[in-house]
C-alpha cells in the first residue's frame, strides 16, 4: 500500500450524513468539507445535532446513513491498529474538559503519551512542561487535581491534554461556555497562536458570537438538518433564513460583528 | 542533501552521522517518526553536542522531535547548528519550557512515614469529629420535628421505606432460604450420627433467630442500601444539590439523612423478622429431606425450642443496626470529594465500615444479653 498523499487537503469530509434518534430525524443528507487549515465554526440552534455531528467526527457515535472521511480515509477503514493511529491525529476539548478527576492535570496531560508507549519518561516530563507553557500554564499547576482548578484553567489542562500527541486536527465543544468574557477572549487568542504555529485543522461548536467572529476562517450553520451555508462570515450574513436572521442580526449579534469587524 | 533523499524521508526522519557532523532530514515529528524511533535514539546518543548539527533538511519538526533533539543534546544549543526560522522557534520554545521543569514528588523518608501516621490519626479523629456532630445533628433535628409536627419529612421517609425495605425483600429472602437449607443440611448430618434428629429444631431457631438473622440481613443491607446512601449523597455533593439546598433554606440533615436513618431504623426489624421466617422455611425443607421432619412438628416445638424474648433481641438488634448502617452510610457520603477516587473510596469505607460495626455491636449484643432468653 502506498503511503497516503502528503497531506489531503480535506481533513474532515462529511457524506450523506443522517441521524435519528427514534423518530426523531437529526440530519438528512448533510454534506461537509473542512480543508486543511481552516477554523470552522458550526452553529446552529439547541437540538439541531451540532453536538451529535462532532461525535459522528469523533467516531463516538455512528450516523444513520452516510459516510464519514477523516485525512481522506473512512473514519472505520482498517484494522485496529490503523483505526487507532487515526484516532491519534486529532484531539478533541469536551465541553466539560473532561480530565480524568483522579489523576492531576500532568498526569492527565501525560496520559495519552503513556497509552502511545513509545516515549521515554524524560521525554514524557519535557513534553508535559512544554504543552502546559503552550496553554499558558505554570509548571506548577502539574501536581493540582482537576477539582482543583477554575473553569477556565480545567479548559486550559483538557486543551494540553487535546494537544498531547501533535493532533492535525482539534475538535473543540462549546470551547468558551462558562468562561467570563476576558476568559474568553484569552482562550480565543491561545487557540489562535497555537493554530498559527502548530498549523492545525480546527472545528468547533460554539454559541458565542465573539468567539465565532474572533476566530472562525469559515461558519458552517446547521439548520433544517443540513448544512445550511458554509462560507466565511461576511457571506454567512447576506444568506437569508430566519435562523441566521435571529443568531446573528439580534441585538448580541450586532454588537459582536461590529467588535469583529472594528478590530480587523 | 540531493533531491532523492527528501523524496525518501517523507515517511520519517533520518540522520547521517559523521564524528564532526550531525545531518537530518525528512519529517521530525511524532507520527513519522514513530516506527524507527528505537534506532533513531541510538544514533542520537552516539552523536555529540559539539559536532555541527544541519536541520536545514528537516521538512517538518513538532515539539516531539524538539524535545527528542533538545534531550540529545544534553539540554542545550549545540555550538554548531543551521536551521530553518520556523524551526528554530519550536525549539526555542521547547528550550524554554525546558529550563522550568515540573516539580518532582520527593523520595519516600523515615520522615513521610511519620507524617502519614499522624495524618492517619489525624484523619482518624476528624471521622470521629464529624460522627459526632452528625449524631448531635440528627438528635437536634428530631427535636425540632418533635416540636414542629409539620416538619416531619413523611414523603422521604416513606420513599426511603420503599426502596430500602420492599425493594430488599426478594433478595434477602432468596439469601436467607438459601442459607437455611444449607445449614440445616450440615447439621442435620451430623446430628442423625447422634440420632438426636429433633435438635434441629433448637439449632435452627435459636441460630436464626437470635444471631444470623439480624447479621445476615445487616450485611445484605450494608452492601445494597448502605452504598446507595453513600453513592446518592455523594453525587448530590459533587453536583452542587446539597448546596443548592442549603441555599433554598432547607436542611440537609432533616431531609436527606434523617429520612434514611429513620426509615432503615423501621424497616430493618421486618426485614430482619420477614428474612428469619424463610430461613427457617429453608431449614425446614432441608430438614424435611434429611430427616423427613413435618412441618406441623417444625411449627409445634419451635415455641418451646426458642424463647420468645429471643425475637425480641433479633428485633432490637435489627432496628439498632439498621441506625447505624444509615448513619455511617451518611456520614462517608458527605465526605466525597468531587472526583471519582474519592467517590468509590468512601463507598467502600461505608461498606466496610458499616459491616464491621454492626459486627461489633452484635458482639456487644451478646455480651449483654448472655443470661436472657437461653433455654435450659
Amino acid at each position: 500500500m502506498n503511503p497516503p498523499a502528503s497531506s489531503p487537503a480535506t481533513v474532515v469530509s462529511l457524506r450523506g450524513i443522517t441521524t435519528r434518534f427514534g423518530r426523531n430525524v437529526v440530519h438528512e443528507e448533510l454534506d461537509l468539507d473542512v480543508a486543511r487549515g481552516e477554523i470552522v465554526a458550526l452553529v446552529g440552534g439547541s437540538g439541531s445535532g451540532k453536538t451529535t455531528l462532532l461525535r459522528h467526527i469523533i467516531g463516538l457515535t455512528r450516523p444513520a446513513a452516510g459516510t464519514v472521511q477523516l485525512f481522506g480515509e473512512l473514519l472505520q477503514a482498517g484494522d485496529r491498529s490503523a483505526r487507532l493511529s487515526r484516532q491519534r491525529r486529532f484531539g478533541v476539548l469536551f465541553q466539560q474538559g473532561a480530565l480524568f478527576s483522579a489523576f492531576t492535570v500532568g498526569e492527565n496531560i501525560a496520559f495519552p503519551m503513556r497509552e502511545l508507549g513509545i516515549m521515554s519518561a524524560a521525554e514524557i516530563d519535557d513534553l508535559v512542561a512544554l504543552k502546559l507553557a503552550m496553554v499558558e500554564m505554570e509548571p506548577e499547576h502539574s501536581v493540582l487535581m482537576p477539582a482543583e482548578l477554575s473553569g477556565g484553567m480545567v479548559k486550559r489542562a483538557a486543551l494540553a491534554r487535546a494537544l498531547a500527541l501533535e493532533p492535525e486536527l482539534l475538535l473543540l465543544d462549546e470551547p468558551t461556555a462558562g468562561l467570563d468574557p476576558e476568559r474568553s477572549a484569552s482562550f480565543v487568542r491561545l487557540i489562535r497562536a497555537l493554530h498559527g504555529d502548530l498549523g492545525l485543522t480546527v472545528v468547533l461548536i460554539t454559541h458565542d458570537l465573539d468567539t465565532l467572529a474572533a476566530m472562525a476562517s469559515k461558519v458552517a450553520v446547521l439548520a433544517d438538518r443540513r448544512i445550511l451555508s458554509y462560507a466565511p462570515l461576511e457571506e454567512t450574513l447576506r444568506v437569508d433564513h430566519p435562523f441566521i436572521e435571529r443568531f446573528f442580526r439580534g441585538a448580541q449579534g450586532q454588537r459582536a460583528l461590529a467588535r469583529a469587524t472594528g478590530a480587523n | 542533501m540531493s533531491p532523492g533523499g527528501q523524496a525518501e524521508a517523507r515517511q520519517g526522519g533520518s540522520l547521517v552521522l559523521t564524528p564532526a557532523s550531525a545531518r537530518l532530514s525528512g519529517d521530525w515529528t511524532l507520527r513519522a517518526l514513530g516506527p524507527q524511533l528505537p534506532g533513531l535514539r541510538r544514533q542520537l546518543r552516539m552523536a555529540s553536542a559539539d559536532a555541527a548539527w544541519s536541520l536545514e533538511a528537516v521538512e517538518r519538526l513538532d515539539s516531539f522531535g524538539a524535545t527528542l533533539l533538545w534531550q540529545a543534546w544534553g539540554r542545550r544549543w549545540p555550538t554548531q547548528l543551521s536551521l530553518r526560522p520556523a524551526h528554530r522557534q519550536t525549539l526555542e520554545r521547547v528550550a524554554r519550557s525546558a529550563e522550568r521543569p515540573l516539580p518532582q514528588l520527593s523520595a519516600f523518608t523515615p520522615i513521610d512515614a511519620v507524617v502519614a501516621l499522624g495524618g492517619a490519626l489525624i484523619a482518624f479523629l476528624a471521622h470521629v469529629r464529624d460522627f459526632v456532630a452528625l449524631l448531635g445533628q440528627i438528635f437536634l433535628d428530631l427535636l425540632h420535628v418533635l416540636r414542629h409536627p409539620r416538619d416531619w419529612p413523611w414523603l422521604e421517609i416513606s420513599a426511603n421505606v420503599h426502596k430500602v425495605g420492599v425493594k430488599a425483600m426478594p433478595v434477602t429472602a432468596l439469601v436467607g432460604f438459601l442459607i437455611g437449607v444449607v445449614l440445616s443440611y450440615l447439621s442435620s448430618l451430623q446430628l442423625k450420627v447422634f440420632g438426636a434428629d429433633v435438635f434441629i429444631v433448637n439449632i435452627l431457631g435459636l441460630g436464626i433467630i437470635r444471631e444470623l438473622g439480624p447479621v445476615l440481613v445487616s450485611v445484605l443491607v450494608a452492601g445494597r442500601s448502605g452504598s446507595a446512601m453513600t453513592a446518592q449523597l455523594g453525587v448530590m455533593r459533587v453536583t452542587e444539590e446539597i448546596d443548592a439546598l442549603a441555599a433554598m433554606g432547607v436542611s440537609c440533615s432533616l431531609r436527606l439523612v434523617l429520612p434514611k436513618v429513620i426509615a432503615l431504623g423501621l424497616v430493618m426489624p421486618l426485614l430482619v423478622l420477614w428474612t428469619s421466617t424463610i430461613a427457617l422455611l429453608g431449614g425446614w425443607v432441608s430438614a424435611w429431606v434429611e430427616l423427613d421432619l413435618s412441618l406441623r412438628y417444625f411449627v409445634d416445638a419451635l415455641p418451646d425450642a426458642v424463647p420468645v424474648a429471643n425475637v425480641y433481641i433479633g428485633l432490637s438488634k435489627g432496628a439498632v443496626f439498621g441506625v447505624l448502617i444509615a448513619l455511617v452510610a451518611c456520614h462517608f457520603g458527605l465526605r466525597v470529594k468531587p472526583n471519582t477516587e474519592s467517590l468509590s473510596a468512601n463507598t467502600t469505607a461505608s461498606v466496610v465500615t458499616a459491616i464491621t460495626a454492626v459486627i461489633l455491636v452484635d458482639a456487644l449484643f451478646a455480651i449483654a444479653t448472655k443470661s436472657i432468653g437461653i433455654p435450659g
